[in-house]
């Protein structure tokens, strides 16, 4: 095992996931010679040329489409959209072809693509840089969705998600890229819809997933201090959803609070809590928590910004009104 | 200019076929024809529902552009279908069972009139958002790109398709990427009930192949070996590896945008116009004037087209619907 960045361990599942099957390639803007807009492709144009790491014009529609139109052909294309705010222009791809034509075809054509794409706040870039859209996704059946927390999962669970045959929408923290931790070198699948116990405890579940996985152990570890014992539950992907695992935590403490970046009304953080109502309804002490984003376009202001944002410090003080 | 020299590769079409070819292009436009005249009454009738749009008036096009294409190349298409899917060579009784909703259609009585789709043809379906199918033909083209085949794709989309986005996306990254890929826009003059000359502001649509540095033609789409012979041009340049092309058919509807539009929005003198135009009693006279067939040839296919189209609504009446147990099926991969 090394430490390596959530960039670097990106990078590595690329690697190997070219390395191991021909019909991979990636797709997208600025993935060749500039390296990624966030440097996650970079190097691998020097190793796999450019038929195989592709530069494309900025017409997000037409890149979604031709991943789909390729793996219709029989690749297994990787695309990465910039940034998932730029993904709202190939939403008609995205949710009227990808997600829907094993279906509307009966069975008879598949979509086997990952479509790649950094996303959330947090560099005061303002409105249309900074949104967290993973609940339009879940939304959508059709469509895989997931969202790695830590670096050893953002290989695994993206070599996981090349090798299946559903569109995937991997969506990656921005604040993560930098983010340090063990990964295991070659082969290392993390399995699909699987949630992970971050951190045991028994007064209180903690689920969360992507970047607000940092806020919810941060802010168990300060509840240990005043004596409250916290679970995090990092879900790692929101469909499949590991619903189980998040049920089973919550008769064990029968509390829940969710964190998530998106917005708080009708994001994918009102789904999980509706789900522990109908399956733990009777296990509950107090209603389900959410912590969220504010529902407002993002402010330029790093003050508001922050404000705007969940934090650690949210989670304790809705973690010991709860206990 | 384009005009005259496209008449010109139509009388080649015309002398260098056989009789076998020939006939079998009259062939699969009075199959579209009949299927579709079925499928108007059998959704008058009620057997067929939702939205349908019959291709009736423009089975040049389809039969002409397909006839051009060998079996392992991909056709793409719109909501508009039925008429390129059954030229793919896709069973009639499929096509209709899947209109009637039924387990054995085309796509399991999931998709529709809209939503055919046959992998072993290569018909790699039919898309109900205007323009939504040509970013998957430009991908279906760098497939075939990437793994150095000798394939084309041939995309249709209507008049309607120009404005937008996909398509200019979609040509641009064809042409540059030089990818095999022969773009067909069915100008019937209509999107909707709206006039070309209402929704675009360049009418010579096959002029739009200029900014994207491809070859663009406009062909009379009434004819059919016209068609075939622009196409056969342009399959082959793409297989050569010279990029995409641009070919507009000009065309007409002979019925409303669907099943529920009676086509207020234009006269009817307009449409007698069209009628006389008709390609199918057009390729008749010319295939009977120039000695290529004989009334009695041409006859017995009209009554074993007939024939095919009764079966297939008897096949699609006969067939079961789809159980309750398919209703969760193929949402993902299993």
């Amino acid at each position: 095992m090394s430490q390596i960045t959530y960039r670097e361990a990106l990078n590595q599942a690329l690697r190997e996931e070219l390395d191991r099957d021909e019909r991979v390639f990636i797709m997208g803007e600025e993935v060749g010679y500039f390296g990624g807009a966030f440097k996650v492709t970079d190097g691998l144009l020097a190793v796999y040329g450019e038929k195989r790491i592709r530069d494309t014009p900025i017409s997000e529609l037409t890149i979604a489409g031709a991943g789909i139109g390729a793996a219709m052909g029989g690749l297994k294309p990787i695309i990465e959209l910039m940034t998932i705010n730029f993904g709202l222009l190939a939403m008609d791809q995205i949710v009227n072809n990808a997600a829907k034509i094993h279906y509307m075809f009966g069975g008879n054509a598949k979509v086997p693509m990952v479509i790649r794409a950094p996303q959330g706040a947090g560099h005061q870039l303002g409105a249309q840089h900074s949104q967290s859209l993973e609940a339009y996704f879940l939304h959508c059946p059709g469509l895989r969705v997931a969202v790695p927390a830590t670096p050893a999962d953002a290989k695994g669970l993206l070599k996981s998600c090349i090798r299946q045959e559903d569109p995937v929408i991997f969506l990656e923290h921005e604040s993560l890229y930098g983010v340090r931790g063990e990964v295991p070198e070659g082969e290392y699948l993390v399995p699909f819809g699987k949630a992970k116990v971050a951190r045991e405890g028994k007064d209180v579940s903690i689920i969360s997933y992507s970047k607000c996985l940092y806020d919810a152990i941060a802010a168990a570890d300060a509840l240990e201090n005043g004596g409250i014992d916290a679970e995090v539950i990092d879900i790692r992907m929101l469909n499949p959803l590991d619903i189980d695992t998040i049920i089973e935590s919550v008769k064990k403490t029968g509390n829940a609070i969710v964190v998530y970046e998106g917005w708080r009304t009708g994001g994918a953080g009102a789904e999980i809590a509706a789900q522990i109502y109908e399956k733990a309804f009777d296990h509950l002490d107090a209603p389900v928590e959410r912590v969220a984003t504010l529902d407002t376009p993002m402010p330029y202001n790093a003050r508001l910004e922050r404000a705007a944002l969940p934090s650690a410090a949210q989670i304790v003080k809705v973690a010991e009104r709860l206990v | 200019m384009a005009l005259e020299r496209d008449k010109h590769i139509a009388e080649r079409s015309l002398l260098t076929m056989n009789e076998g070819q020939l006939t079998e292009l009259y062939r699969r436009m009075v199959l579209i024809r009949h299927f579709e005249d079925k499928t108007a009454e059998m959704y008058s009738r009620g057997k067929i529902t939702g939205f349908c749009h019959l291709y009736a008036g423009e089975e040049a096009v389809a039969v002409g552009a397909i006839s051009a294409l060998y079996d392992k190349d991909y056709v793409v298409s719109t909501y508009r279908e039925h008429g390129h899917c059954l030229a793919k060579g896709a069973s009639p009784r499929a096509v209709m069972a899947e209109l009637f909703g039924k387990a054995t259609g085309l796509s399991r009585g999931h998709g529709g009139s809209m939503h055919l789709f046959d992998p072993h043809l290569r018909f790699m379906g039919g898309y109900a958002i205007v323009g939504g199918g040509l970013p998957l033909a430009a991908g279906l083209g760098f497939s075939i790109f990437y793994k150095e085949g000798p394939e084309v794709v041939c995309c249709f989309f209507g008049d309607g398709a120009l404005p937008q986005g996909a398509f200019h996306e979609s040509l641009n990254i064809a042409s540059l990427w030089k990818l095999p890929v022969v773009f067909i826009c069915e100008n019937n003059f209509y999107g909707m009930g709206t006039l070309v000359q209402n929704a675009i502001s360049q009418q010579d649509l096959y002029r739009f192949a200029e900014p994207y540095k491809m070859p663009g033609v406009r062909v009379d789409g009434m004819d059919v070996l016209e068609v075939y012979g622009a196409v056969t041009e342009a399959a082959a340049r793409a297989r050569e590896g010279d990029g995409p092309s641009l070919i507009e058919a000009i065309t007409y509807r002979f019925r409303g945008h669907s099943m529920s539009d009676p086509a207020e929005y234009r006269s009817r003198r307009e449409e007698r116009i069209w009628q006389e135009r008709d390609p199918i009693k057009n390729f008749r006279r010319k295939l009977l004037h120039d000695g290529r067939s004989t009334e009695p040839q041409l006859d017995e296919i009209e009554k074993e087209i007939t024939a095919i189209i009764d079966d297939a609504v008897k096949f699609a009446e006969e067939s079961p619907e789809p159980s309750l147990d398919e209703l969760g099926k193929y949402v993902y991969v299993e």
